[in-house]
């Protein structure tokens, strides 16, 4: 079975961030890019399915600008097998993401594809559960647990108040949530041979797939700053005074 | 113009979040409907025909909607949408699992988490874990949204008089299967709606020392939260995160223990009422949005607190 994984190019959680001055996006010039925290994870478990020998290649796929081919390599150092890079430069829009994973699905006879849950920048939540519905194949989201048995996976997902424990008919779209696995570091070794894996490059337009956003970006803004109130007490019994003198508690 | 608001519920009674995604709706304007895929959810369905303002309650009740599977609900949701501008629901588990699965069948784009409405077309969402807010406007004919249920007032829950309406529901077949479901086993009120949350973070040093919260939070009827760096650790549960990839929780009064104010932690508790930080570094980020804080070891000061209440 192949799987393919998605891998987008987000901002560094650890960088603050600036909207550009103009409030039309977020700055991203000159600042730390990274590989999108939750994509980590799933690309995490696909490598681990291969070494179970559930999987027998992982595809890892970004779709962005030149520079995306730097998060495939670090997906390729941490053990996928090849890439490709689907080059697009500007804001890419969950669903025409997911048409192109859809046709790159199909090209390739993969089984199972994995997405992060989200994406950091965006925050959508989206592009797993549309390319599940353009496929018309079942999917499981918000994954804390997986496992593979015959033509079968089944996925624990995190859900408001608990944990649901899904059976879906393979081929499948999994989204990965944090508690997942804890993906690995890649080695030196692995990252020299990394460069050396093959990576791809197919374009939207040979997919049939337009990647133009249809949303109208109108502007961006910092939220408003919350002002703190400040008040340092001493100890626990002031503190609960001045709780209690505030009509914060009863 | 009208709305279909997609209802979040248990087969038993709707969940808080639905009246704040009317709230949305209301905001949006229009006549709107409410839509309650379930089994059996009677209880659920009269529920909703006494909100004030829904025009019509839809209810499609089957089998194989005894659990919420998308794979089974998408295309009966779909198959309601002509004839309505905005598709809406909740950021619930629920809702995130379900709405992007209908808007790729309606081919057309989601806006997920929207904080507020600007007019019919356009609205704002928080992007980069609420550190920046974007404005986006959509001209297609049906919106699929869901709603950031802390940031709209919820609608009134009785004194209303919906139609109600039995929706046909085809047998499908669907290639995903309910197998289980593992109810957290929390006391006290729900994170997501508790009006007092008590949250620990790394700080706590482990999953025992939470019961420290736990008294603390059982004299204030408090929810207990954590921040991720304690769920990573192992501490507690990720149904405890309180967080932008946990849940987004805005009570009257959010007590932070422990916890160093992480980006990531800010963006899910920020729109408190009231914050109190409990920590021993007086230079933690935690402070910078505190209303109120005790610089001071969370050992000491949990007991004390506990006393003082």
């Amino acid at each position: 079975m192949k799987i393919i994984v998605g891998v987008k190019r987000v901002l560094d959680h650890n960088v603050k961030v600036r909207v550009r001055a103009d409030g039309s996006a977020v700055d991203l010039e000159n600042v730390k890019m990274a590989i999108n925290p939750f994509d980590e994870i799933a690309v995490e478990a696909a490598i681990r399915l291969r070494e179970e020998g559930v999987a027998s290649e992982v595809i890892v796929v970004s779709i962005g600008p030149d520079k995306a081919q730097e998060t495939l390599r670090q997906a390729l150092a941490m053990g996928a097998d090849r890439a490709i890079l689907v080059p697009f430069e500007g804001t890419t829009e969950p669903l025409s993401v997911a048409k192109t994973f859809k046709a790159l699905a199909e090209q390739e006879g993969a089984g199972l594809v994995m997405l992060g849950k989200q994406a950091i920048d965006d925050d959508c939540n989206q592009t797993g559960q549309m390319l599940a519905a353009l496929l018309d194949w079942p999917q499981g989201t918000f994954a804390s647990g997986l496992k593979v048995s015959g033509e079968e996976i089944e996925v624990v997902r995190e859900v408001d108040g608990g944990l649901e424990t899904l059976a879906l008919a393979l081929p499948a779209v999994v989204t990965t949530d944090l508690r997942l696995n804890e993906p690995r570091f890649a080695s030196l070794p692995a990252i020299m041979k990394a460069k050396k894996k093959p990576l791809d490059t197919i374009t939207a337009e040979s997919l049939g797939v337009d990647l133009a956003p249809r949303l109208e970006l109108v502007s961006v803004a910092e939220p408003p700053a919350r002002t703190a109130g400040g008040v340092i007490a001493a100890n626990a019994a002031e503190l609960v005074e001045k709780l209690k003198t505030d009509a914060v508690i009863a | 113009m009208a709305i279909l608001v997609i209802a979040d519920h248990d087969n038993q009674s709707l969940a808080a979040a639905t009246f704040n995604t009317l709230g949305a709706a209301q905001q949006i304007g229009g006549e709107i409907d409410l839509l309650v895929m379930g089994a059996p959810c009677a209880a659920v369905t009269t529920a909703a025909a006494a909100i004030p303002g829904v025009r019509r309650v839809l209810s499609a009740e089957a089998d194989s909607f005894a659990n919420p599977v998308a794979e089974a609900m998408a295309p009966l949701v779909k198959g309601c949408a002509e004839g309505y501008s905005h598709l809406l629901a909740s950021n619930s588990t629920f809702a995130k699992n379900l709405m992007p699965r209908v808007a790729a069948l309606l081919d057309v784009p989601q806006i997920s988490d929207i904080s507020a409405v600007i007019d019919a077309d356009t609205f704002e969402r928080p992007i980069y874990a609420g550190n920046a807010l974007a404005i986006v406007r959509s001209q297609d004919p049906i919106k699929v949204i869901t709603v950031r249920s802390t940031k709209f007032e919820a609608v009134a829950e009785s004194g209303g008089s919906a139609e109600c309406l039995a929706l046909e529901v085809p047998a499908a077949a669907s290639r995903a299967r309910f197998v289980s479901r593992t109810e957290a086993q929390n006391e006290g009120p729900e994170l997501g709606t508790a009006r007092i949350v008590v949250s620990g973070g790394r700080g706590m040093g482990n999953g025992e020392n939470f019961a420290l919260l736990d008294t603390v939070a059982a004299k204030l009827d408090a929810a207990v939260g954590a921040s991720r760096a304690a769920v990573d650790a192992g501490f507690v549960p990720n149904d405890y995160q309180v967080g932008q990839t946990g849940k987004v929780v805005a009570p009257d009064l959010y007590i932070a223990v422990g916890i160093s104010g992480a980006i990531q932690h800010l963006a899910g508790m920020k729109d408190s009422k009231t914050i109190v930080a409990i920590n021993k570094d007086p230079d933690a980020p935690i402070f910078q949005v505190a209303d109120y804080g005790i610089v001071g070891d969370l050992f000491e000061v949990l007991p004390e607190l506990d006393a003082a209440l």
